[in-house]
């Protein structure tokens, strides 16, 4: 309970989740204030925004509305980002939680994994995936999901380390207790706090690498996606530059709240860095 | 001599990283759908399949996939990383011939990105909780937040469009042909905007971490002893903070090699830069897949090189690491 | 002859909101003459780290000097500026701390930090500057000084490390030097030595010390005069050997009764048959080894050799680095032990599977030294407790039930089981601890430096405990500790370590009273205030 109030007491914490709401709101909304297909044609192409009050955001070189293609964008970009985080921070964990309670060649071997897997750029990993698999929602997403595991797991890890010979944990050997019993009921709960604080950076450079993805045209075209929309921006940048800009602030938002939420739980969950 | 051992038997350690990259990626273009031959015949505008079988087997992709991995590893020990069939050059060639573009881009971003991040962290940190805090901490956050190739797209609409200051693209200007001094101008001049573009979210990052990481030096022991013994805030930050708070900073560079790497290709692809980036963009979009392969190992050797230089970094501020080899 | 250094007025220094107490000190006024020592004395909390650093203005930033006056060489430090505080600090006022390691930068060389002194504040040449300081480094007798100039902090042991912060502070010889429990850290032989040197220094250079501790004995070898400090304020002061032999305040005859005296309480009849017998135990560890080589070989636990007499306590004392808590390790098989039997209830335990392990391990039970670490924080007390039980297949409820029953037995209020771990002060923890060792009906006890973490009026509780249950439920206890008076005030029997091996085993009288062994007669001498606590203890039969 401490921690909420601790958390309610950041002006940029609250801002943060603020931000957050509006954006997931955006995305349930879509669909009641848009009923039609966002990537339909609307309109004429290219209208500014705020010159016509039928298309609040103006509309695209392909004449679709830019306000339906921001709010079903939200969806696609919450959607990614949540669900390859998810997949990200379990593999993370489970792979950190095996090498920092084993040890010894278990350790050696996945570390080597993860190794290989930072060595490669994770977005030269991401685009030989797409290249692969194709680049459905889905696939996109697992991909995603799969380049953003090794540092959640080096997280763990590293808690694990740390854990594994703090006296408590040493006690529950002595008391008879199981390999499982103590990962999952002494360790774990333990060190999870900092993981989760990390989904939020998972997040943030999720939802960033998959808009990347989309505006190098390389994501699924056929969902009203933020990066979408800024790659088809491109070709009208000279003028109609506000195609690109619109979806760009949004994925800044989207970025800028999940950080603030994960900064706010930070300091929240770890009183004592902040006293300082 | 220590220092140098101990960074080589680092290196050294990560030859079987290497090895389980390109094994590892080389299975995985197993699955891709069509190969070198089916890309190959695409861009002649088709052929009959006796054809496509006759370049299969000259190209050695009618043997079993383990063969075709061993021809492969053989060939590379040679530095040998193949053809590509869309440039019609050996990939190595065309990689070479798009490298220093990245290495460039890379270097500039990095240093501006290092540079900016220490200033600010150290004045960030100095006026903790106070407005210079706030404002650098707040601007670190939006950087943080910003996509880069946004921000790329946004800051060619200012400097190039509107103000003219900048070129929108390119390396350099292919028009007129310049020489010496000129051409660095000139190249320089077009390497600002990818620059910054690239560097912003680093910087964000290096920020971020120099001041933590100096708040958390300024709270050890050995800070008080500095200002007992009479040391002023000045010096006691010069002569005792900020080699310690600097340790973080230079193990983070070694870690963002590979996105930093990664975030090349979308910047080179927004300024339209002939780098590494943007060929790995191309082959992925042509399916040129053995070019794409031949990215993946350079990029690899490239972050493997920068961890390299790193630790020999790392081992040169701190006496401690020499020690533990 | 003696003027006076320092002087305290009335010095009170306020706590930020939402700290425990409004004053972290209340209304101190002492002062201390060149040429003496004066032993700031308090547990933990009782503001006196606080005073040292007040004295040298380097308060964290919330904690402010509410009034009051520090009188040094003619001036209010109170109300000196930045500058003049710069002047003073290092030149006229000098400091050591508690932990030689974190007070040393560690990427700067010995000889550049001790330079660094003379380059603040004096104009000397740097030849001049590292001619000094090699003075100083034999001044203070570190071996080698040419080489400890040009070494990092790590690469000195912990003594040495403060010997070079005591070259450091006394560089410019100051007229005050404030040492801050700059022995806790330390071993009790190196402990004796850098005592030994701080008073030899003192003496020569005439040089007024504030020397802040919580340990009586310490207080007893080397302090002139004392103050005694409780909550913030001072409830005592007068020369040593008044305070030390005829203290005042109820708070100082606590705190001097609490102290543990070296003596052996009389020899209890012990049982002729072992529950316990360990025979040629040996772990060595291997470190560092890449493809074979510049691996090092640490030899642990060298071949030990033991018997616990069933019911009885046998000591296992050491330094750090001497292999007693690898020991202990191995003795509850958190470590397997390489060679050598351990027989409980005739059945050799180090042979035993991980299975075997598991289910034979409620017999032996382990206590262990921190007692914020080693409970998990996110679980209740009553919970912690019944863990053991549960995990041996008794049923949840009757587990909860039965540790409340156990919060009772060793002195806790059994309603506190629905309490977490950092609702409870130290003592109480290792009470829990304690309790949830007891929840598996063990017959052997280990105990790993139970009461080190504690402050000395909580120590004796814990030990006095201790021997209670022991006698109650029949336990025999293997108490590691590396202080003697600890050791000699519960154990039957006491084996001496170093460098892995049993040096000396015997009856606890015997080994303390007559050691036969140099590195033991060493020990016992290296106590500090070794006489005092003889005195003590006969004075308090």
């Amino acid at each position: 309970m401490d921690a909420v109030k601790r958390y309610f007491r950041s002006p940029a914490a609250v801002i943060g989740l603020i931000l957050l709401l509006l954006v997931i709101a955006m995305a349930i909304s879509a669909g009641l204030l848009y009923p039609r297909d966002p990537l339909a044609l609307a309109g004429r192409p290219l209208i500014w925004p705020f010159s016509n009050p039928r298309f609040l955001l103006g509309t695209d070189n392909s004449g679709r509305d830019i306000a339906a293609q921001i709010f079903y964008g939200a969806r696609i970009s919450l959607l990614i980002g949540g669900v390859a985080t998810v997949i990200a921070i379990l593999i993370g964990i489970l792979v950190g939680a095996f090498a920092g309670y084993y040890g010894g060649w278990v350790d050696n071997v996945l570390m080597r994994i993860t190794e290989a897997f930072q060595t490669l750029p994770n977005f030269v990993l991401l685009l030989v995936l797409v290249a692969v698999f194709g680049s459905t929602l889905t696939t996109v997403t697992i991909a995603v999901g799969v380049v953003s595991w090794p540092a959640p797991a080096r997280l763990t890890r590293a808690e694990f380390l740390s854990l594994r010979n703090r006296e408590f944990v040493q006690a529950g050997k002595t008391l008879g207790m199981k390999d499982v019993q103590l990962i999952l009921g002494e360790i774990l709960p333990n060190a999870l706090p900092p993981v989760i604080v990390y989904a939020s950076v998972v997040m943030a450079v999720a939802i960033l690498l998959e808009s990347a993805l989309a505006f190098l045209r390389l994501s699924d075209p056929n969902v009203a996606s933020w990066g979408n929309l800024i790659g088809l921006g491109r070709d009208v940048l000279r003028v109609q530059w506000y195609v690109s800009a619109i979806p760009g602030i949004a994925i800044l938002v989207t970025v800028l709240a999940v950080s603030l939420v994960g900064q706010g739980l930070n300091d929240a969950l770890n009183p004592r860095l902040k006293s300082r | 001599m220590r220092i140098l051992s101990l960074a080589g038997r680092r290196l050294a350690a990560s030859v079987p990283t290497l090895f389980l990259i390109l094994i590892g990626v080389f299975l995985l273009l197993q699955l891709a759908p069509g190969d070198t031959v089916d890309a190959l015949m695409a861009q002649m505008g088709g052929g009959d399949a006796a054809t496509a079988e006759a370049l299969r087997k000259f190209y050695g992709l009618d043997l079993s996939v383990p063969a075709q991995l061993g021809n492969y590893l053989w060939h590379l020990v040679r530095l040998d990383l193949g053809f590509s069939s869309i440039y019609g050059k050996p990939v190595a060639t065309v990689i070479l011939e798009r490298l220093p573009p990245t290495i460039l881009l890379m270097t500039a971003s990095l240093s501006f990105a290092f540079f900016f991040g220490l200033v600010f962290g150290v004045i960030a940190s100095r006026g903790v909780n106070r407005w210079p805090d706030t404002l650098i901490s707040t601007l670190g956050l939006i950087f943080y937040a910003t996509p880069s190739f946004w921000f790329g797209l946004m800051a060619i609409v200012v400097f190039s469009v509107y103000l003219q200051w900048l070129p929108p693209g390119g390396f350099e200007d292919i028009g007129t042909v310049q020489t010496g001094i000129w051409r660095v101008l000139d190249i320089a001049a077009h390497l600002v905007l990818p620059t910054l573009t690239l560097g912003l979210i680093f910087l964000a990052i290096y920020l971020r971490i120099m001041r933590a990481s100096m708040l958390e030096v300024l709270n050890l022991d050995f800070v008080r002893t500095a200002r007992a013994k009479g040391l002023d805030e000045t010096h006691v930050i010069t002569r005792h903070v900020l080699r310690n708070a600097l340790l973080p900073m230079v193990t983070l560079i070694g870690l963002q090699a590979g996105t930093m790497l990664g975030g090349s290709v979308v910047v080179e692809s927004v300024f339209s830069l002939p780098g590494l980036g943007r060929l790995a963009y191309e082959s992925v979009v042509q399916r040129d897949l053995n070019t794409l392969l031949g990215i993946v190992f350079v990029s690899a050797l490239l972050v493997i090189s920068v961890n390299f230089v790193v630790d020999l970094l790392y081992a040169r501020l701190d006496p401690r690491i020499a020690a533990e080899g | 002859m003696s003027e006076t250094v320092l002087s305290l007025d009335a010095l009170t220094v306020r706590l930020p909101k939402g700290a425990d107490r409004p004053h972290a000190l209340s209304d101190v006024s002492l002062s201390v003459a060149s040429n003496e020592i004066l032993c700031v004395v308090g547990e933990s909390g009782s503001g006196k780290s606080m005073m040292a650093n007040a004295i040298m203005r380097l308060l964290p930033n919330e904690v402010t000097i509410e009034r009051g006056r520090m009188m040094f060489d003619g001036r209010d430090l109170c109300a000196a500026d930045p500058a003049e505080m710069r002047e003073v600090r290092g030149a006229g006022i000098a400091m050591i701390f508690q932990e030689p390691m974190t007070a040393l930068n560690p990427l700067r060389t010995i000889g550049d930090q001790i330079g660094e002194m003379f380059a603040i504040h004096t104009g000397l040449s740097k030849a001049e500057i590292n001619a000094r300081v090699q003075a100083l480094l034999e001044d203070v007798r570190i071996p080698d000084p040419k080489a400890a100039a040009k070494a990092y902090p790590h690469e000195l042991s912990g003594g040495q490390r403060q010997r070079a912060m005591i070259a450091m502070a006394l560089a410019l010889d100051p007229k005050l030097l404030i040492a801050d429990e700059p022995t806790t850290a330390l071993d009790v032989t190196t402990q004796a030595q850098i005592l030994k040197l701080i008073r030899d220094l003192q003496q020569r250079k005439k040089t007024a010390v504030l020397f802040i501790t919580h340990d009586f004995g310490v207080v007893a070898k080397i302090a002139d005069r004392v103050v005694v400090m409780q909550h913030g304020a001072i409830v005592e002061q007068g020369t040593a050997d008044a305070v030390l032999n005829d203290p005042q305040h109820a708070y100082t005859r606590q705190l001097i009764a609490a102290v543990p005296p070296l003596t052996a309480p009389p020899p209890r009849i012990l049982s002729g048959k072992d529950i316990l017998t360990i025979d040629g135990v040996s772990k060595t560890y291997r470190t560092g080894g890449f493809l074979g080589r510049g691996a090092r070989i640490t030899e642990a636990v060298k071949n030990v050799s033991l018997h616990l007499p069933r019911g009885a306590t046998l000591g296992i004392v050491g330094e750090s680095g001497s292999g007693k808590s690898t020991l202990a390790r191995c003795i509850v098989r958190l470590i397997d032990p390489d060679t050598g039997s351990i027989v409980l209830n005739g059945k050799d335990w180090a042979k035993l599977g991980r299975d075997d392990v598991r289910r034979e391990t409620r017999h032996i039970q382990m206590v262990f030294q921190d007692p914020f670490a080693s409970l998990n924080p996110r679980r209740k007390a009553a919970e912690l407790v019944a863990q053991g039980p549960i995990v041996h297949g008794a049923d949840r409820a009757t587990a909860i039930a039965e540790a409340r029953k156990l919060f009772e037995l060793v002195g806790l209020d059994p309603s506190a089981g629905d309490r977490y771990p950092h609702e409870f002060s130290g003592g109480q923890r290792q009470r829990i601890g304690l309790a949830r060792a007891l929840a598996l009906k063990p017959d052997v006890l280990v105990a790993d430096e139970p009461v080190s973490a504690l402050d000395v009026s909580v120590q004796a509780q814990v030990l006095r405990l201790l021997a209670e249950l022991r006698q109650q439920l029949g336990l025999s206890i293997i108490f590691i500790t590396h202080d003697l008076r600890v050791a000699a005030q519960i154990c039957d029997v006491v084996a001496v370590m170093k460098d892995g091996a049993v040096v000396e085993q015997g009856l606890t009288a015997e080994v303390f009273g007559k050691p036969q062994h140099p590195y033991t007669q060493a020990l016992l001498s290296a106590i500090p205030g070794g006489k005092f606590a003889r005195e003590h203890s006969t004075a308090a039969e």
